[in-house]
This record gives C-alpha cells, sequence and structure tokens, in this order.
C-alpha cells in the first residue's frame, strides 16, 4: 500500500481541477459550500466502496461485461447512499435533489474503476477512491465558498453564519451563469499558477 | 408539473429549464463534442434519439415492473442499466439495418450512457409523475433544448478558433466562460411560464 494512493487526488491529479471531470454535479450544487461539501461526501462514499468492491471482483469479470457490471455495482452503492441521507440528513436531500441518484453516472467513479480499481488491489483501490473523493469535496467546497461568499455577502455553514461581508451580494453567481464563470475563472487562476511556476 | 399541458412543458424544457444551460445535466458532451458545429448536431439528434426511446422503456418498466411490485428504490439501478442496454441495443440495430445513420452517429453512441442527461430526464419523468405521452415529450424537447445549446456553443467556439486567447484561459476556461453567457441569455427566459 502506498500513501501517494491516497494524497495523489487531492491536489496532483485533482478530479474537478487538473482532470476536468465530473462537471454536472459541480457546476449544478455548488450554490453553497455546505451543499457542495455534502455532495463531495456523498461522492466519495459511493467512490470509496464502489472501487473497493471492483476491485474484489475484477478477476471474476469477463472484460466484455465489465462496463454493466461496474454500473450496477455503482448504482447500488449509490441507493444505499441516497437512502441513507434521506434517512438522516433530510435537508441536504432535498437540497441535492436530482443530483444525488445522478452520481451514477458521474465521470469520476466510472473512471477510477476503469483506470484504478479494474487493475489494483482492493485496499490500494479504497484508498484511491478516497483520496479522488477528497480531491473532488475539496474543489466544490471552493466554488461554493467563492459562488456563495460573492453571491449573497454571507458564509452559512450548518445553520450557523460564519461570516458576513459588508459587500453588495452579486445575486447572478448563485444562478447558472455564474457557476460557469467562477469555475471557468478558478481554472484559469490554477493555469495561471501553474505556467508561471514553470516558467 | 403532472397537470401542466404539452405546450407549457416543452417550452419549459427548450427554453426556461434548460436540461444544459440551467439545469447542468449533460455538460460532459456539452464541452467535449462542441469544438465543431458538425459533431455538435451528430451528438444533439443521437441524444434526442436515445432520450426519447429510453423514457418510454423506463416509463413501463416503472409503471408494471417497479411499482405493482413496491420496488421504487431500485429505479435508479433498473433505469441506468435499460439506458445502457438500451444504447448498445440501438448501436447494433442501427449498424445492421441503416448503416448510413450509423455512420453519422456511431460515434456518439457508447458515451450516451454516461450522459447524465437521458438518467436525468427518466428519473424526472418518474418524479413529475407524467404519463406516457407526457413523459416522451418532455424528453424529446428537452434533448431539442441540449441540442440547441450545444449547436450555439458550436459556433461561437467554431468562431473563437483564431481569437487571440491569454494562455491560462486555452481551452476549457474559455469555454466555461463562454457557457456563461450563453446561459445569460438563456436566463432571460425564466419566468416565462
Amino acid at each position: 500500500m502506498k500513501i501517494s494512493n491516497l494524497t495523489k487526488g487531492i491536489i496532483k491529479e485533482n478530479p474537478t481541477f487538473v482532470q476536468l471531470l465530473g462537471m454536472c454535479p459541480t457546476l449544478a450544487v455548488t450554490t453553497s459550500m455546505e451543499n457542495g461539501l455534502g455532495m463531495g461526501l456523498a461522492t466519495t462514499a459511493v467512490l470509496a466502496l464502489s472501487n473497493m468492491l471492483i476491485s474484489l471482483v475484477r478477476k471474476a469479470v469477463p472484460n466484455k461485461i465489465r462496463i454493466p457490471i461496474f454500473v450496477v455495482i455503482i448504482a447500488t452503492f449509490v441507493t444505499v447512499v441516497e437512502m441513507f441521507m434521506e434517512a438522516y440528513m433530510g435537508a441536504l436531500y432535498s437540497a441535492l435533489g436530482i443530483f444525488i441518484p445522478l452520481i451514477v453516472v458521474n465521470c469520476i467513479i466510472l473512471a477510477r474503476a476503469e483506470a484504478f480499481a479494474a487493475l489494483n488491489g482492493p485496499i490500494d483501490s479504497l484508498f484511491d477512491g478516497i483520496g479522488m473523493g477528497l480531491g473532488f469535496t475539496l474543489s466544490l467546497s471552493i466554488l461554493g465558498l467563492v459562488r456563495e461568499l460573492l453571491g449573497t455577502g454571507k458564509l452559512v455553514l450548518f445553520g450557523t453564519t460564519l461570516l458576513n461581508l459588508p459587500i453588495p451580494s452579486t445575486i447572478a453567481l448563485i444562478l447558472p451563469p455564474g457557476a460557469f464563470l467562477v469555475l471557468g475563472l478558478l481554472i484559469a487562476l490554477k493555469n495561471a499558477y501553474t505556467i508561471r511556476k514553470e516558467a | 408539473m403532472e397537470n401542466a399541458g404539452l405546450m407549457t412543458i416543452i417550452i419549459s424544457a427548450i427554453l426556461v429549464n434548460n436540461f444544459t444551460m440551467s439545469r447542468f445535466l449533460g455538460i460532459c458532451p456539452f464541452i467535449g463534442m462542441s469544438k465543431k458545429v458538425e459533431t455538435a448536431l451528430g451528438m444533439g439528434l443521437a441524444v434526442t434519439f436515445v432520450m426519447s426511446m429510453a423514457s418510454t422503456f423506463t416509463y413501463f418498466a416503472n409503471k408494471y415492473l417497479l411499482i405493482p411490485h413496491n420496488m421504487g428504490y431500485l429505479k435508479t439501478v433498473m433505469f441506468i442499466l435499460i439506458i445502457a442496454s438500451l444504447v448498445q441495443f440501438v448501436e447494433i440495430v442501427l449498424k445492421k439495418i441503416l448503416p448510413s445513420l450509423y455512420q453519422a452517429l456511431g460515434v456518439f453512441l457508447p458515451l450516451i450512457t454516461t450522459n447524465c442527461a437521458v438518467l436525468g430526464v427518466t428519473l424526472m419523468n418518474e418524479q413529475f409523475g407524467f404519463n406516457l405521452i407526457k413523459s416522451v415529450v418532455h424528453a424529446t424537447a428537452a434533448a431539442l433544448g441540449f441540442t440547441l445549446a450545444i449547436v450555439l456553443f458550436a459556433f461561437i467556439r467554431e468562431g473563437m478558433e483564431t481569437n487571440d486567447i491569454p494562455e491560462p484561459f486555452h481551452g476549457f476556461p474559455i469555454a466555461l466562460i463562454t457557457a456563461s453567457l450563453i446561459s445569460f441569455a438563456f436566463l432571460g427566459f425564466s419566468g416565462m411560464v
């Protein structure tokens, strides 16, 4: 087991900013930091569990029908997570809405299953899943933080107001166009940093 | 939504709640397949075809298999299986019967399984309690909305090809910012329905 399996997903191979995967939930649910965090953690749970199970069954699965089998495994875990959230986290469950069942078609999960879990052992795959999931959670939280803070002027986390900036709120940022705009600017910022570091 | 008229469903799915620009479904093909107008149009048509078929099949599966046996919680697993097998089936049939159409749409078909707009529309149909006709109309209109957005986007991207864009914005970031501007335009339709 290598520790790099856990850490590489967080920054170096970050799913959102480096691999540009899983854009739909990234753009859709990040109207607040809390939603981004919740979506990220739900995806992490599915990613870690499905990666581990896929790695365990990888030798028994015929190569030709591996994708449908992977998809069924992923969909099963998504259903488990969905039922868990419906039972214990009602507010988050209704805020994320249709994007919880849509974790099934989040490309990060199938991409990790294909590129990592189908080739590596279960413990490594579990750690890869957790690392990638945390990287995804981090990006969603950052995007949610920027949009919530500039869009409403406030930062509310679990019912408590953490920050209250004396700036005019830019509602457009929490509307759909703001999602594209903020993500585009953040990726450009990251690119500018990489270019400067290389030069 | 259950009692909405067909016209309302159509206008809502194409313009007001456009699947790509305001519901954020199908962003991956929207950005990945929009470098040329021709590919964008091909992708749009393939999605339209699969989405309307998928709505029909999931409607029957939901009504006659899941609801009578009280297994609503299995809908995510069931729907994605239906979509995956449907895409595979369409691919085989098109190859045999309409090779010319297969030539045009073939490369896009495997990508559609993981297009969240397809699973999204079937789950929404179920959630809104649409009957068969409304489900199919909703899916077709949503797919046309996707086609409209991706083709508009491809026209702009083709035009931008020779523009001088600052280096950090190359590729993905400028595409997202362009999408943002189109999304502002679609925002103008809000409140219409």
